[in-house]
């Protein structure tokens, strides 16, 4: 059909997650780490679709995409409303400034 | 180069340069804007793969939704005024080797791996055979999915509440 094979479509995936992975570790805001695991998490779920496109898997690949958004979703929710609790004992989301276990 | 593979390198690097603005950029609420190109551009790489449910389901749930609650989160938890320090970035080198040693590991499993190319199948609409699979073979992830959202959305409410001591 086209002249992109499945080692473009790996390679590409690698470029986002080794992206989203930089993002996680050098960030220190934890809403910049949150956005650095939705790349990571993009990242996995193009894998998935792109190699179950190129496998004849069916509709399985999308589905398991699927299946990632809505845990991205429902991680998201949680992650933000801990993100705003930390915020209202601590007064940052610095996450080196945030060592205290007792509030 | 047919036209389909320069449409295919035009998203990979509209994809890859919004998420290196994601992962470098100094400010927290540009992140963010990267974030929205990065997450449209994987969008527009799903219809490419011929999965336009799956296309417009991104463009619901990450950009309708995802990104609009980190939004939300950001104005929240910064005071207008403090801009300069909002997306504090430490230990970059250290940080740039080991992703770029994850990176070299993975091109090279790519490049040497034997892959196996079936015959590819023709761009037809999936919505319909995405619900079918929903309501069939998919049916249990597909109820306990639902009650993680149920869970997760009691959870956000008691975790952001403001608590009140009697």
């Amino acid at each position: 059909m086209d002249g992109v094979g499945v080692q473009s479509w790996v390679i590409l995936s690698a470029i986002l997650f080794v992206l989203g992975l930089f993002c996680v570790l050098t960030r220190r805001n934890a809403l910049g780490i949150l956005m650095g695991i939705e790349l990571v998490l993009n990242a996995a779920s193009l894998n998935v679709v792109a190699l179950a496109h190129y496998a004849s898997l069916g509709r399985d690949g999308q589905l398991f995409a699927i299946f990632v958004i809505m845990l991205a979703a429902a991680e998201a929710a949680i992650g933000l409303a801990i993100v705003l609790g930390i915020y209202q004992s601590f007064e940052t989301i610095d996450v080196d400034a945030t060592d205290r276990l007792r509030g | 180069m047919s036209p389909t593979t320069v449409v295919f390198y035009l998203l990979a690097a509209f994809t890859v340069a919004s998420a290196f603005g994601v992962a470098v950029s100094t400010h927290i609420v540009y992140s963010a804007f990267a974030l929205m190109g990065t997450l449209l551009g994987v969008a527009a790489l799903y219809v490419f793969l011929g999965a336009d449910f799956l296309g417009a389901i991104q463009l619901l749930v990450y950009v309708g939704g995802i990104l609009v609650l980190s939004l939300f989160a950001i104005m929240l938890t910064h005071r207008i005024a403090d801009v300069h320090v909002s997306n504090r970035a430490v230990g970059r080198v250290p940080a740039a080797v080991v992703a770029l040693l994850v990176f070299v590991g993975l091109v090279r499993v790519a490049s040497r791996a034997a892959w196996v190319v079936w015959d590819r199948q023709a761009l037809v609409p999936t919505t319909a055979a995405i619900g079918h699979a929903f309501l069939g073979r998919w049916l249990l992830p597909f109820e306990v999915a639902s009650l993680v959202l149920l869970v997760a959305l009691i959870g956000a409410v008691v975790l952001s509440r403001k608590e009140v001591r009697p």
